[in-house]
């Protein structure tokens, strides 16, 4: 980040404006970059989940609007913009309000702790994973808000799964990161990163010594993201739309952006736990001049991240969904007993590293 | 502290009541403790309509009471004329019948693997079968005009000749190979495994009780198929496919391997219609059609039960009274029994294991 401060400064000095103002304005123009490449990634995600979707089932999915249905999603959200706000009767219209915008400020704040790339960091703290797991834990309190104000039985219903399921895997990840912070000898989402870095590229990526850990994760984030098999909460078979039957208009594409946003992401997070975040997996990078390494550095990121999300849409075409029971079952019997384990196994790695 | 129950009205407008059923459950936390099916969204008046209608003119709606499988019940309205006016319907019918008759239960029992996966949440299927359904219901396209209200049988026999067997061929050259796809990624599949085996257990006394017939029966272990004693089917080799594990999953799997003996009789019909010669039939003259006065009565196995059309005449040329008995109507009747003490997301299997269509049990 000191490299683009001192770029952001000297463009100031040049044109004679106050470094006081550069150093007030400078923390805003992250957020700024954040929400407008989010609106842009979320209607990526969105078409390409019914592209997917579309060929997972042998149809051609969105085709119309634009060149290869591209315009979709922007038709969609367009829609959504201009549809009317319907607030029931009997609703909490304060909370109804609220959870909205509550579910929206701790996604955009994750997105913001994320290493894009070594100086995309737009916020850097010691222990940002911490940060990070509990700014995605965040969105259910919204989500239970939701499901309360609305005063509908299936809202109510899905956001009680909400909660249990998210209190029941939020502790298997917990571990998992706990095992990657031994490995690591870090709590920062770069110190993570860097610990990952190895001549030989993949090599040294946390994912061989923690597949365990890297399978458990992967589960859980799933549940955490309510996605197939673990949408539960939003089962529109069972509860027509869980949490959010109620919204409409600009509230429910909030609602949904967030979703999509959250899966990028933990898909990222995953990626830098595991997978080296934004190391090259070749152990070198293609391009030589500083500037555009750190653009590089944020492809293979997003790339790894994109196979992730991709993985991710395959298993929603595949598989049928989990009863209630079951879902908490296999997080308090399974995937806590293993995560436990994973972290041993973690502790045993690090403490043979050290002995040798 | 005191609990209390909560109401759910799941339905009429709800996306797993495969139609306008409305459900009036009783939970205590996601447990059920009372099911109340509420039905009649979707009646039509198909037995108050017949008395006003002639025989000719009522064939046609009989297609509506259950639009996944018409043939069924436009055959069963056939049947009742034809015992009537006393006509023996020539082979050549009879194999053209059945192939038709066969092809629409492959038809509604894919849509239902479909649906059934559906309300256990996995999207894909849904698609698959549509696309094998398609195959079939081109076919009825191509013969009949149309594609789910045939209107196709008339009294003593059939509206046209079958002169072209090619989509028939293809499908039954393929549909096997499909349903061994959808076995493999749904039969096995632990999940699947956990949502349906052991759950909605179907006793066969509580069968016989609810006068349950057709699949949900056979996968209770009661070996009871109306086509074994069937004339139309007389001369057709074929298995009644039963299973012992009365579950959701048997259900299933009884539709899965019904759908390979129905591809079996298709075969054998579709070897017969080869090598017959042209139609020849003795239609009933469905102008000025008088049923003689007194009671008549036919059964079919449908895809969901046993169909029967029961028909009171006095002689006139329209029904003093006629009375359908359909699957469906019993299956959710049903509900009231198989659906207290399990949880909401199991009741939606369940309920969808059943394979209920509202328009049968409105009529």
């Amino acid at each position: 980040m000191n490299y683009l401060y001192f770029l952001y400064i000297e463009f100031l000095t040049r044109h004679n404006i106050p470094k006081l103002f550069g150093d007030i304005t400078f923390y805003f123009i992250p957020f700024c970059v954040i929400a407008a490449a989010l609106l842009v990634v979320v209607l990526i995600l969105v078409l390409a989940e019914r592209k997917l979707l579309g060929f997972f089932t042998q149809r051609k999915g969105p085709n119309r609007v634009g060149f290869w249905g591209i315009m979709q999603t922007v038709a969609d959200a367009f829609k959504l913009l201009c549809k009317e706000n319907i607030t029931p009767d009997k609703v909490d219209v304060f909370l109804f309000n609220l959870a909205p915008i509550l579910v929206f400020i701790p996604m955009f704040a994750a997105l913001g702790i994320i290493p894009y790339s070594a100086e995309f960091t737009f916020v850097n703290t010691q222990t940002n994973v911490i940060l990070y797991l509990i700014l995605a834990a965040f969105p259910i309190l919204s989500i239970f808000l939701a499901g309360w104000a609305s005063n509908n039985k299936y809202s109510l219903f899905g956001a009680m799964r909400s909660i249990a399921q998210v209190l029941s895997y939020e502790l298997p990840i917990t571990f998992v990161v706990l095992s990657i912070a031994v490995l690591a000898s870090s709590l920062n989402l770069t110190g993570i990163t860097y610990a990952q870095f190895s001549k030989w590229g993949i090599a040294g990526w946390f994912i061989f010594p923690c597949i365990l850990g890297f399978i458990i994760m992967f589960i859980s984030i799933l549940a955490e993201l309510n996605r197939c098999p673990f949408d539960l909460p939003e089962a529109e078979s069972e509860l027509v739309c869980g949490y959010n039957t109620e919204y409409s208009g600009m509230r429910f594409a909030i609602f949904y952006l967030t979703e999509y946003s959250m899966m990028f992401a933990n898909a990222m997070f995953i990626s830098i736990l595991f997978l080296g975040g934004y190391l090259s997996p070749f152990g070198k990078y293609l391009f030589s001049s500083s500037f555009l390494i750190y653009f590089e550095q944020a492809f293979w990121l997003f790339l790894k991240a994109g196979i992730l999300i991709f993985i991710m849409i395959w298993i929603r075409a595949t598989l049928p969904r989990l009863a209630s029971f079951d879902l908490l079952k296999f997080s308090w019997t399974v995937l806590l007993p293993l995560s436990i384990l994973n972290l041993f196994i973690a502790v045993l790695i690090k403490m043979g590293g050290a002995l040798c | 502290m005191t609990t209390t129950t909560l109401k759910l009205n799941l339905g009429p407008q709800h996306p797993s009541t495969h139609g306008v059923l409305r459900l009036l459950l009783e939970l205590k936390g996601e447990k059920i403790l009372s099911c109340e099916p509420d039905i009649g969204y979707l009646h039509r008046g198909m037995e108050k309509m017949a008395e006003k209608m002639t025989y000719l003119q009522y064939l046609p709606t009989v297609d509506r009471i259950d639009y996944l499988a018409g043939f069924f019940y436009s055959e069963l309205l056939c049947r009742i004329v034809e015992k009537a006016m006393e006509v023996e319907l020539p082979d050549k019918v009879r194999a053209i019948r059945v192939m038709l008759l066969e092809l629409n239960r492959i038809a509604s029992h894919l849509l239902w693997v479909g649906a059934f996966l559906m309300d256990l949440g996995a999207v894909s299927p849904f698609f698959y079968v549509f696309r094998e359904r398609e195959m079939i219901l081109r076919f009825f396209e191509k013969l009949t005009g149309q594609r789910m209200m045939y209107n196709y049988f008339v009294f003593g026999g059939v509206r046209r000749d079958i002169d072209f067997l090619d989509g028939v061929e293809e499908i039954i050259s393929i549909l096997p190979k499909k349903i061994d796809d959808y076995e493999k990624i749904i039969t096995e599949n632990p999940i699947f495994l956990r949502r349906t085996v052991g759950k909605g257990i179907l006793e066969p006394e509580i069968a016989f009780n609810y006068a349950i017939t057709g699949v949900n029966l056979r996968a209770s272990g009661v070996d009871y198929d109306y086509r074994n004693s069937d004339d139309l089917y007389r001369g057709f080799d074929f298995r009644t496919v039963v299973l012992e594990e009365k579950d959701s999953w048997a259900r299933y799997k009884a539709r899965i391997s019904e759908m390979r003996e129905c591809v079996n009789i298709v075969g054998q019909a579709l070897d017969y219609l080869k090598r017959a010669g042209v139609l020849e039939q003795r239609l009933i003259n469905p102008l000025n059609l008088k049923l003689p006065a007194g009671d008549y009565y036919s059964e079919i196995e449908a895809p969901r039960g046993l169909a029967c059309c029961y028909v009171r005449s006095d002689g006139g040329e329209k029904p003093y009274r006629l009375k359908w008995r359909t699957g469906s109507y019993y299956s959710v009747n049903l509900l009231r029994k198989l659906l207290v003490g399990e949880y909401l997301n199991d009741a939606v299997a369940i309920a969808g294991s059943l394979d209920i269509i509202l328009p049968e049990v409105d009529k």
